[in-house]
């Protein structure tokens, strides 16, 4: 065996080649190395989201003239419940914590593996579990589900599609989450390498470490209301039916205080993301180090309190309405804080505009259009003339698919060299973004405007007002479909073919790099001891 | 291969945050319940009187006694007693069995009488009655899967125990199993006088 440390090793492929002479599926399946297990998500997170894309698509093109009849109506129903289910549950929750996440802390905190290896690999299987019971629900029974991701009740009670077993599917996903947030908290209490005190954990870190909390103490709610509406359909409790003295405004309740924490868990880690390659392209240190890492927490612990925002219409008091639009505008300062703080890092910085800046610049922008028109929502007035219109639709594609999306390829460009050893060709990943970006903008942009005209989200047609807008939003789809082909091509053929990467090619600060790429088996051949916070860059210019 | 790393700290952490997502799980229950006891405070107060509190009453002491025959369990072996650890372990999974068993009778008689989610019996009764019982159902349920969950892992402990490979310098999974067990008995001191003792 190889040991570890040898970066001018050509073909070393460290945790990539077989382990002790055993190849195949069954050298990952059953891998506890976190590596491998971070790969894995990866791969399932990736196939999974292409594949909501596809159902996007497929949306978009049957809105693309009024009157069009390309999906049948109840096809369309199952196919933005599908789209929804997919890429909230499958993809975005898990996405970059247990991909990016689970190969990145032990190696970012000096150790090993995380605190629980077993339990971790666990956590795949039950998201694999998920994802396949998922998929029964599509194909068996009478029905694709049909309730929108979010399965209100008392539609969800009454449809007699597969429901139950989609919300089955979404408690283990939970249950995966939840063992995965509690694996992360451990492994960042008790295995950070010697030297290595929080005020120098990376940013990403942080963020792995705020996000694991919500996930350890929120997602439970989301399994109990998944129990719930089980045991509505298969028992027939009628806790939430309002003929026998259920309340359905109890249903929507536990659902957000679930769901709306649940956004964070999407974002934050992309925010970690951003917070550790801005520094490197920089090439300063982060302005506002602890600003950041607080505003983690921040985000975290308001962003459980303001879930009714959700609900203005639903029926509330105009005292409660006050407090949630109230507590949703404080959540936004914390984000603030963060973009004005990315924002003085690069300030008289010695830029390198690379791929994972630019992708990065990308999630800047797109997250503050989303964020601030969510700040439009979150004002009780506004929010009742936008309220389940396209404007939301477009506020939430800004944030997820725009902010954690662009988090998301910003992460592959920078780490995918790490993990595989190989570069991409820079030039088109460069020209892939701005087809995403163009395409992106396109597609959404017009929703704001549609919503703001008052076009209902989830309906089947439209009236004819709405018809250019709805035209050019599917136009961008086919351009954004584009680019991301463009780029998955470009960063597939240089995981294959590309230059050998080296161990640091962006000159980064973190303990990954100092490692060879792909890294060894064991990580670290002896423990690291740190000196240094994670964006101490060895020459650094005039500044620090 | 080096020796698998023992952190009992870093075990007992993870357990904790275990618990932690235990009792959210729980507690969206426990939010129902408060919302619907706001709203329905006198029928709640009738429906509770079908409830057997000597039942009720019996089961709480039993999981009281049987946590602190967990307790005991640790501390034999803590001082190095792995044959009195045993048993204490055989006691406690012997009340958290008859727990069940009362359970199960309770139910069952409650069954017999029409009552079960969803029955025409409970359709029948007025509505915050109905949601009463509807959550003692769904609670109680949830609180008995525990119960029966942590009889199977206690059973698991015993037999590592008994092949010996549970020992007194590791005692992380015996104080994880313990600590599993006092939260499902917490749960059930409120269930206890949420659902017998508000008539
Ligand atoms: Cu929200």
């Amino acid at each position: 065996m190889n040991p570890a440390g040898h970066p001018d090793a050509a073909d070393d492929r460290g945790f990539l080649a077989p382990p002790g002479g055993r190849r195949g599926l069954g050298s990952w399946v059953f891998s506890t190395d976190h590596k491998r297990i971070g790969l894995l998500y990866l791969g399932c997170i990736l196939a999974l989201f292409l594949a909501g894309a596809l159902l996007g698509l497929a949306m978009r093109l049957k809105l693309m003239t009024p009157g069009n009849e390309l999906l049948a109506a109840q096809t369309y129903n199952a196919v933005f419940t599908l789209h929804g289910v997919i890429m909230i549950f499958l993809v975005l929750i898990p996405s970059i914590p247990a991909s990016f996440g689970n190969f990145l802390l032990p190696l970012h905190i000096g150790a090993n593996d995380v605190a629980f290896p077993r339990l971790n690999l666990l956590s795949w299987w039950l998201y694999l579990a998920g994802a396949l019971v998922a998929f029964v629900s599509i194909f068996s029974g009478s029905g694709a589900p049909d309730t929108g991701w979010t399965f209100y009740v008392p539609f969800s009670q009454r449809t007699t599609t597969n429901v139950s077993v989609a919300v089955l599917a979404v408690f283990i996903l939970g249950f995966s989450s939840i063992l995965t947030g509690l694996n992360f908290v451990t492994t960042i209490h008790q295995l950070r390498a010697p030297g290595l005190t929080w005020r120098r954990l990376s940013l990403f870190v942080w963020s792995l470490y705020a996000t694991a909390w919500i996930q350890v103490l929120a997602t439970p709610i989301l399994g109990i209301t998944a129990l719930l509406i089980f045991s509505e359909r298969v028992l027939n409790l009628g806790l939430f039916d309002a003929s026998r003295g259920g309340d359905p405004l109890l249903y929507q309740h536990l659902f957000w205080i679930y769901s709306h924490p649940a956004v964070y868990i999407m974002i934050l880690p992309a925010m970690g993301v951003v917070s550790d390659i801005i520094p490197v392209f920089a090439r300063k240190r982060i302005f506002g180090y602890k600003m950041i890492a607080f505003s983690s927490l921040a985000i975290a612990s308001v962003g459980s309190l303001v879930w009714a925002h959700h609900m203005f219409t639903s029926g509330m008091s105009d005292l409660a309405v006050l407090v949630f639009s109230f507590l949703t505008f404080i959540v936004a300062v914390p984000s603030a804080i963060k973009v004005f703080n990315w924002l003085s890092t690069l300030y008289k910085g010695s830029i390198s505009l690379e791929p994972p800046l630019l992708y990065t610049l990308g999630f800047i922008w797109m997250f503050s259009v989303g964020g601030l028109s969510g700040l439009a929502q979150g004002a009780a007035g506004a929010n009742i003339h936008v309220h389940d219109t396209y404007f939301v639709v477009a506020h939430f594609h800004y944030v997820i698919f725009g902010g954690t999306g662009l988090g998301l390829f910003a992460a592959l460009h920078f780490w995918l060299p790490k993990m595989f050893g190989r570069m991409y060709n820079r030039r088109r990943a460069l020209a892939a973004f701005w087809v995403i970006l163009a395409g992106m903008n396109l597609l959404y942009f017009p929703m704001f405007i549609l919503g703001l005209m008052g076009m209902p989200r989830r309906y089947y047609d439209y009236l004819p007002q709405f018809a250019t807008g709805q035209f050019m939003s599917t136009v961008g789809s086919w351009i954004l479909a584009l680019g991301l082909l463009l780029m998955f091509h470009n960063l597939y053929a240089g995981l294959r073919r590309g230059p050998l990467a080296g161990p640091n090619p962006w000159g980064a600060a973190t303990l990954e790099w100092t490692l060879p790429s792909p890294p060894p088996r064991e990580n670290f051949a002896q423990e690291p001891v740190v000196h240094k916070g994670p964006y101490d860059f060895p020459r650094q210019g005039g500044h620090a | 291969m080096p020796e698998p790393r023992r952190d009992q700290a870093g075990a007992k952490l993870g357990m904790w945050l275990f618990l932690y997502s235990e009792m959210v799980l729980f507690g969206g229950l426990f939010l129902l319940y408060a919302a619907y006891l706001h709203r329905y405070q006198p029928e709640f107060h009738r429906a509770a009187q079908g409830l057997d509190a000597l039942l009720g009453g019996i089961n709480t002491v039993v999981l009281i006694t049987s946590s602190l025959f967990m307790a005991l369990s640790l501390t034999a072996l803590q001082t190095g007693q792995p044959g009195r650890c045993l048993g204490m372990l055989a006691l406690t999974v012997l009340l958290g069995a008859s727990f069940l068993v009362n359970k199960a009778l309770e139910w069952g008689e409650k069954f017999q009488h029409g009552i079960y989610p969803g029955s025409p019996g409970v359709l029948a009764l007025p509505p915050g009655e109905g949601t009463f019982y509807s959550l003692y159902f769904a609670l109680t349920g949830l609180h008995g899967l525990h119960v029966l969950v942590g009889v199977v892992l206690l059973g698991v402990v015993m037999l590592m125990l008994w092949r010996g490979r549970l020992r007194q310098d590791h005692p992380a999974l015996l104080e994880n199993a313990g600590l599993y067990w006092h939260l499902v008995d917490l749960i059930w001191l409120f269930l206890f006088p949420l659902f017998y003792l508000i008539t």
